[in-house]
């Protein structure tokens, strides 16, 4: 079972009038007249990513310092859906073909340059669509980006594209960069991939390697008044011992990215002074996932995934692996939180063990002399406490119904080319990420045809014409209802086939200082500007 | 003189050419076995689509054969530039630089700590031979030295750094270093406590021995008798006679020790969150970073080999002998 009580003690206990308002979707004005502005926010950095420019690598390790730096056109909100940043508005043409940006004006790149439609075109044409890891995905059909005046872009698609997924992508790809220090530059090997300048309320001030990333606060930031604090400081602090432990010492103020292990949580949420959230990670949600090999005779015949889906309790690894922060039953590709696309209207798959050893026995592999029907070989993913501990769960839950299942480890490189290029494994614990819009990395893992070597995609073996049809309606469908409707049929038959077993959805957690105000104030919060963010004296 | 250890030093590193180049061709070979290139090791953080991955393996040269990455490697181990990490994304030698002052500075203290405790110990051990004192110390060593180094480190840090709040959890200097050389000095000092007390400590334990052993030994020789006889006094029969010869096999193992120290510095550069070669080297294999896990091998048996070379200068001093014989003296 989740904690409601958990995160509820953890917001009363945070005093934060602000992430109550936001969570309960009232206004956060009230909150704001004790606001202080200064001081320096120390968080925890896992690591250092080897190239910081978010329009490149739209990553969460590169958003976790860059978003500061880097602005998209908007930003996710819990109330409006999306929040105008760099965009003040924006509409798609009728026929999917055009789409029209309206840019902020009076904005200033961190050097002093005005901030202009130019830079959006170059950004698109000459980052977003050739050079970043998600571009192929929202701007494979870019072919032009006008611009008619100094704050108007109009997006010109050779097919057409949705502006439902343009919008929704708004948030992740839509890193602008300043096209006076990139333009006639090697852009994919450029110095400020790794000293980032913006339009963002923090500018990149130095990077120790080893030891920290310092942005401080930048003077004419657009948005007048903001940011509250001076200074956001990234200690590197790979090991989750030492993260915890400067926590409790009041060295750092904050984890986020589940940081400090689960096991840790309950201790330190019993701290005075320390808070555990487990909201402002909505936008990006990981999905634990049971990938099959369909290359397997077993595998490919759908009666056995049915019977390992039921063999497997998705409330069991809530309850024990995740102990119950942030985590709930996947129901399929779509997580419920992604209200807008998420449908109820399929057939679920309900934990019963009886059922899925009569289902093994009526496709043909009935148990043997030794009481097993069948082997499978398992790759858990290597990087998440989770992917592991949930892959030592399945192969106890599915021997329990005859299935014998050895773990094959390694580490991440090699676990993804394993999966992903070799195809060598029956089974694999994944961990997909939802990313707000069904098309940017959720249909990849059900698409067939694609090229080998591609990680966190179909590489299952599954192709399946009707699902490839609805993919690839969706994919150009312009009208909303129309194309949320195919989502719908998607999941609908993603459900009946099970080509992969969607078992738990699960957000990060955040553990801060209660000195810390403004935490998790939209559903991206880590990867945000966190321009509203302030620091209690 | 100065010719001597010019010759000695020529000669070392002469020796050390082979090993150098069978090291970095075990590496290559070990990385070629292991499945996934830097690419998907990269690829598993930031995930990505088909153009985004062959860009990179392109940008990266791993989209070349076998054979021509091999040689453009073996061609950079040669020249001593070993070009640019794809981990941290700058050339490995500037990597390196970064990282190894520190390492030094953690290893240089605790090997000469380790050494400094367990003469010390091993010589009050072993003067007071058999008694309790002597037990008591030989036991404390070995438990030390039985303790993986990691968990020592996190007793250290739950003890001293969240309870007691004596020493900081992480790093190597604070955020905002106090002004003046010495006051700076002193922040890195008082970061370096605990990581250099910990390395120290379970290494100790083998130079306890050593120092005992010897010190029992060339006690009962036949020099001691004969400096007692003489009239002797005890102190100076002790610190002369005893145990400046009983010192060498602890200074041979000063040598031999330096490059497991650099083992240990990985384990305890991350319980510390030490920013050092050690935490370099455990994100180079990670990221499969073949120049960059060259380069840091390379570093390391540099490092040894200069070690062994110190280690035979302290040897000359400490021995006559051993001067007399390399200068070609009868």
């Amino acid at each position: 079972m989740t904690h409601p009580e958990l995160s509820r003690r953890a917001l009363l206990k945070s005093g934060s009038a602000l992430s109550l308002a936001a969570i309960a979707g009232l206004p956060a004005a009230a909150a704001a007249q004790k606001v202080r502005t200064g001081g320096t926010l120390v968080v925890a950095a896992d690591g250092e990513p080897r190239n910081l420019n978010p329009a490149i690598v739209a990553s969460n390790g590169v958003f976790f310092v860059a978003s500061k730096v880097i602005e998209p056109l908007a930003e996710m909100d819990y109330e409006t859906g999306l929040r105008p940043l760099l965009a003040t508005a924006w509409e798609g043409a009728p026929d999917g073909l055009s789409y029209t940006v309206r840019l902020r004006p009076n904005v200033r790149w961190h050097d002093g340059t005005p901030f202009t439609a130019g830079d959006v075109a170059f950004s698109a044409m000459e980052v977003w669509k050739p050079l970043q890891n998600l571009g192929q995905v929202v701007f494979a059909h870019l072919e032009a980006v006008e611009t008619p005046d100094e704050l108007t872009a109009i997006f010109r698609f050779s097919e057409p594209t949705p502006a439902q997924l343009i919008e929704n992508a708004m948030p992740a790809l839509t890193s602008v960069l300043p096209r006076h220090l990139y333009a006639g530059t090697d852009i994919a090997n450029n110095p400020h991939n790794n000293s980032p300048v913006g339009t963002g309320p923090f500018r990149f001030a130095e990077h120790r390697p080893g030891e920290y990333y310092r942005l401080v606060r930048s003077s004419d930031y657009w948005n007048v008044g903001l940011p509250h604090l001076d200074e956001i400081v990234y200690r590197v602090l790979p090991d989750a011992g030492a993260k915890a432990a400067a926590l409790e010492t009041g060295d750092i103020h904050l984890t986020a990215f589940s940081a400090v292990p689960l096991y840790e949580l309950e201790r330190l949420d019993a701290i005075d002074g320390l808070t555990v959230y487990t909201t402002g990670y909505e936008g990006i949600t990981y999905q634990l996932v049971l990938e099959i090999n369909h290359r397997r005779p077993e595998l490919a015949d759908v009666r056995v995934r049915r019977a390992m889906a039921m063999a497997i309790d998705p409330a069991f690894i809530v309850d024990t692996i995740f102990l119950g922060y942030g985590a709930t039953a996947s129901t399929g590709p779509i997580p419920r939180v992604a209200a807008e696309f998420y449908s109820e209207d399929k057939p679920l798959v309900t934990f019963d063990p009886a059922a899925a050893e009569a289902l093994l026995d009526e496709a043909g592999y009935p148990r043997r002399a030794d009481g097993t029907r069948f082997t499978l070989r398992l790759r858990p993913a290597p990087w998440f406490e989770q992917t592991r501990a949930t892959g030592d769960y399945v192969r106890q839950a599915l021997q329990a119904v005859g299935i014998r299942v050895e773990i094959v480890t390694a580490d991440s490189a090699g676990h993804t080319t394993a999966v992903y290029t070799d195809h060598d494994f029956d089974i694999a614990i994944g961990s997909p990420v939802y990313r707000n819009d069904p098309a940017i990395s959720t249909t990849i893992l059900f698409q067939g045809g694609l090229p080998a070597g591609v990680p966190f995609s179909n590489q299952y073996g599954y192709d399946e014409p009707a699902m490839n049809e609805v993919i690839a309606a969706a994919a150009h469908e312009i009208d909303r209802e129309k194309r949320i409707a195919l989502y719908a049929e998607f999941q609908r038959i993603a459900a009946e086939q099970l080509p992969i077993i969607n078992l738990v959805e699960f957000t990060f957690t955040t553990v801060a200082s209660d000195r810390v105000k403004g935490v998790s104030s939209n559903p991206r919060w880590a990867t945000s500007s966190w321009a509203d963010v302030w620091l209690e004296s | 003189m100065h010719t001597r250890v010019g010759r000695l030093v020529a000669r070392r590193l002469l020796n050390a050419i082979p090993v150098i180049l069978i090291v970095a061709v075990g590496i290559f070979v070990l990385l070629e076995l292991a499945a996934g290139d830097a690419v998907d090791a990269y690829l598993a953080g930031t995930g990505g689509d088909a153009a985004f991955a062959e860009r990179l393996r392109r940008e990266w040269g791993l989209d070349r054969s076998l054979v021509v990455r091999f040689l453009a490697y073996m061609e950079a181990v040669v020249a001593l530039d070993f070009g640019r990490s794809v981990a941290v994304s700058m050339p490995v030698l500037d990597a390196i630089g970064q990282r190894l002052p520190v390492t030094l500075l953690m290893m240089g203290s605790a090997v000469l700590l380790s050494a400094a405790l367990g003469s010390v110990l091993g010589g009050i051990a072993a003067l007071h031979r058999g008694r309790l004192l002597d037990g008591g110390i030989t036991v404390v060593g070995l438990v030390l030295n039985a303790m993986p180094n990691f968990w020592l480190g996190l007793l250290f840090m739950v003890a001293l750094v969240v309870k007691l709040e004596w020493f900081p959890p992480f790093g190597v200097a604070s955020l905002t270093p106090p002004p003046g050389f010495l006051a700076r000095a002193l922040d890195v000092a008082w970061h370096l406590v605990l990581p250099v007390l910990t390395l120290a400590l379970t290494y100790m334990a083998l130079y306890l021995r050593l120092m005992r052993g010897a010190m029992i030994e060339t006690a009962a020789s036949d020099w001691v008798r004969a400096a007692e006889a003489r009239g002797l006094p005890r102190g100076r029969i002790i610190r002369r006679h005893i145990a400046r010869p009983a010192l060498l096999p602890v200074v041979t193992m000063l040598g031999l020790q330096t490059g497991n120290l650099l083992g240990g510095s990985v384990v305890v550069e991350t319980v510390f969150s030490v920013p050092g070669l050690g935490s370099l080297a455990y994100e180079a294999v990670h990221q499969r970073d073949l120049p960059l896990i060259a380069g840091i091998l390379l570093a390391g048996t540099v490092l040894v080999i200069v070690v062994n070379l110190l280690v035979d200068l302290a040897y000359a001093w400490l021995d006559p002998r051993v001067a007399d014989s390399r200068s070609g003296r009868p």
